[in-house]
């Protein structure tokens, strides 16, 4: 049986596997299979982050020509776009969306990583990340400004002078202002963490409504019920990117 | 034992008798030189991309030339370009001689060789033009992974076919290879299809570890595995030390490779019971390994003489120590007190070089060694000199590499945990950068020389005359023992 050409075949190569694929992938699988996974447009729906305004203030005529006005309609556009250009250029080789609980990793980043922070569309595949070259990403919404980002993505020695990021040139047009690839990873990085309860309101108006205009109600503050710190020092996620919990 | 004794005869009547219809020697070779090409765009993109930590990259501002990009022509030119050609190749050669048989057929073998090709070059291609998928070592763009899965079946089919012919006991050799492809199919669908379009979020996290642990584990160990088996007794002369033990290091690791994939992703949001599980297998792997190592230096006693006289059994037993290194090392940085300092650090790409390039890589440039004289029809190797500086430079390259890595790993975690800066890192580690862009240099000119040695055989291949391509046993070495 252990020679065989049908042991080797079913007990190995099939049965083996199917253990394993058991116990490593469907277990985990059906763990979260309860937690519904959000598309784009219901993230969009939470509201428009401060910085997608700004850029749309900053660089009307490149903004106006790729993404039209501000409404739910162009951030999930640059959210999407974003995203496939954070892909495509390998970012998340360099760059981690995963705070662990260790290694005083929450002092310097933010909240530990919650497993329902991954539960949308946007995550798939799951951009854990597998190297840090640079810092991680996942609390980096607000952390620093629009022209910080605009000046980095050109050079990024420019604004820091060690750092090892590659130049993305392509991201600009001619005159030097970020063209639509440019505008989208702006917004997808700035939009990283936007959901957590820390998130840091500099703009002081909480996020936007469907017209870019602050939202009326009391959804323009944070929703102080989810603010309860979770036992775990986990992440609490307020009701602007508020994940079902 | 009828499969000893079957495996201890086998190839010396198949070299005298049918070696000539048997195997396909014009699809061995170009198997094996299209490994070669693809090892040499993969170590250049790798030196090229190294150039980058150091600040110093010469394409600055090139879109198509983006160092993000080529990182990952790096990663998938080896394993898809490089280790699976190299693979290929071998097996062209193996399976027939272990089975006695041709492959399935001619016209398929060929036709796997072009489309495998187009497979590698359109993924270079795509990656280049950016449609990666967020997929570590599945960043292959989603249209050509179905494709790459016809593939593969095919590649089943063809190297099955001999197979399923013969009859009782089978050669441990077999064993590896059989399970190696039925596990690369169902690895290649399972890490490139299920995250992409079943499920998404943590769940789909435990899943790409299990990806990329089981492209490792289930699709480049098995083969590499399998092929020592079969070279090794071949080169030697002699058969493996204890078949028992063979027994034991197979199953062992049919059963507690595929258990692991969760340990790439420890701390994260994957439910804990899970990763300690995993933790535990990966431990237990080295345990298993350990019996596959003693039973090959078991197998060597008594011909030591050959890794100072043998390249292909120099760069064989050299692979495997490594292999025990790495796997020793595996066992250590999974448990949950190093992933606290080494994760995300360069740590865990010293150990990925010693893994790819050290174990894999070394056994695979041994088999060139061995079998490309033999399928060019050459006598021996244009310059032994040459290949002699390809291992060395290879060699201290790769180990040089490995520790200057683990050093910056447990820098770079012990800063980042100390809330240095994060620039103050990336001054600390530029050293190390440099240092790992110089060993990288010794392997690419090591390469390079083994290149120009390939070519110079091919051309003079008619003028080289045979009896050097290995040393014969000494006189006094002892008979070889066949069981």
């Amino acid at each position: 049986m252990f020679e065989s050409k049908s042991g080797v075949f079913l007990i190995a190569g099939l049965g083996f596997f199917a253990l394993s694929f058991l116990v490593m992938a469907v277990l985990p699988w059906t763990i979260y299979a309860g937690e519904e996974e959000l598309t784009v447009t219901q993230m969009a729906s939470k509201g428009i982050i401060p910085e997608f305004v700004d850029l749309a203030e900053r660089y009307p005529e490149q903004f106006k020509k790729h993404f039209g006005e501000v409404n739910y309609q162009s951030y999930e556009k640059a959210l999407r776009l974003g995203h496939k250009v954070y892909v495509a250029e390998a970012c998340w080789h360099c760059h981690s969306q995963f705070v662990r609980p260790v290694s005083n990793e929450d002092l310097r980043w933010g909240p530990v990583s919650h497993a329902l922070e991954y539960q949308n569309v946007l995550q798939r595949p799951v951009l854990f990340g597998t190297r840090r070259v640079g810092p991680d990403l996942s609390r980096e919404a607000a952390r620093r400004s629009n022209d910080w980002h605009v000046a980095h993505f050109w050079k990024p020695t420019a604004v820091a002078p060690t750092s090892v990021m590659p130049s993305y040139r392509w991201f600009f047009d001619t005159d030097g202002y970020p063209n639509e690839r440019g505008l989208a990873i702006i917004t997808y990085v700035q939009w990283l963490g936007s959901w957590i309860e820390e998130y840091p309101y500099f703009h002081g108006e909480g996020p936007y409504g469907p017209d870019g205009r602050p939202k009326s109600g009391d959804a323009a503050t944070p929703d102080q019920t989810a603010a309860v710190p979770s036992p775990a020092r986990g992440v609490a996620l307020n009701s602007h990117g508020g994940m079902a919990r | 034992m009828a499969t000893i004794a079957s495996a201890g005869s086998v190839p010396r009547h198949a070299e005298t008798a049918i070696a000539g219809e048997l195997v396909d020697t014009r699809l061995v070779l170009y198997h094996l030189v299209a490994a070669l090409v693809f090892l040499g765009v993969s170590i250049l993109a790798g030196f090229l991309f190294s150039l980058q930590f150091l600040q110093w990259y010469p394409f600055e501002g090139i879109e198509l030339l983006s160092p993000g990009r080529w990182r990952m022509i790096h990663t998938n030119g080896v394993a898809y370009g490089f280790l699976a050609n190299a693979f290929l190749g071998s097996l062209c050669w193996a399976v027939p001689r272990l089975t006695l048989r041709p492959l399935l057929s001619k016209p398929l073998s060929w036709f796997i060789f072009y489309a495998w090709q187009a497979v590698v070059i359109a993924t270079a291609l795509g990656l280049t033009f950016g449609q990666a998928q967020a997929l570590e070592w599945g960043e292959t763009p989603v249209w050509i992974d179905p494709v790459a899965l016809v593939g593969l079946i095919l590649v089943a089919f063809n190297f099955m076919g001999p197979i399923v012919k013969t009859e009782g006991p089978q050669y441990v050799a077999i064993w590896y290879f059989i399970s190696a492809f039925i596990w690369t199919i169902l690895v290649y669908a399972m890490g490139n299809f299920i995250p992409q379009y079943f499920v998404g979020g943590a769940a789909a996290g435990a899943i790409g570890g299990l990806f990329i642990h089981d492209l490792v584990g289930l699709f480049v160990t098995p083969l590499g595995w399998g092929l020592m088996y079969y070279f090794v007794p071949i080169i030697l002369k002699k058969p493996v030390w204890s078949h028992g033990l063979s027994l034991v290091g197979f199953w062992g690791l049919a059963f507690f490779y595929p258990l692991t994939g969760i340990h790439h992703f420890l701390y994260s949001p994957i439910p804990m019971f899970l990763q300690h599980g995993a933790v535990v297998t990966t431990i237990a792997i080295e345990l298993v390994v350990t019996t596959v190592i003693i039973n090959f230096f078991m197998t060597i006693v008594g011909r030591g003489d050959a890794l100072r006289t043998n390249l292909p059994i120099r760069w064989f037993y050299t692979g495997m120590i490594f292999y025990f290194t790495t796997c020793l090392q595996c066992s250590f940085q999974t448990t949950l007190t190093f992933q606290k300092i080494i994760h995300f650090s360069d740590w865990v790409v010293g150990h990925a070089h010693l893994v790819m390039l050290g174990v894999f890589g070394f056994w695979l440039l041994g088999i060139m060694v061995h079998l490309m004289p033999r399928v060019m029809g050459a006598g021996r190797w244009y310059s032994a000199a040459a290949n002699s500086w390809h291992y060395w430079l290879t060699a201290f390259g790769t180990l040089i590499m490995f520790l200057d890595l683990l050093v910056a790993g447990l820098v770079q975690g012990y800063m980042w945990r100390d809330l240095s800066p994060w620039e103050d890192t990336l001054v600390a580690s530029m050293p190390f950068w440099l240092l790992r862009t110089v060993s990288g240099a010794m392997i690419v000119v090591g390469q390079f020389m083994f290149f120009w040695n390939v070519w110079m055989t091919w051309t003079r291949r008619a003028s080289l005359p045979p009896q050097s391509v290995e040393p014969a046993p000494t006189p006094s070495a002892p008979a070889p023992a066949v069981a």
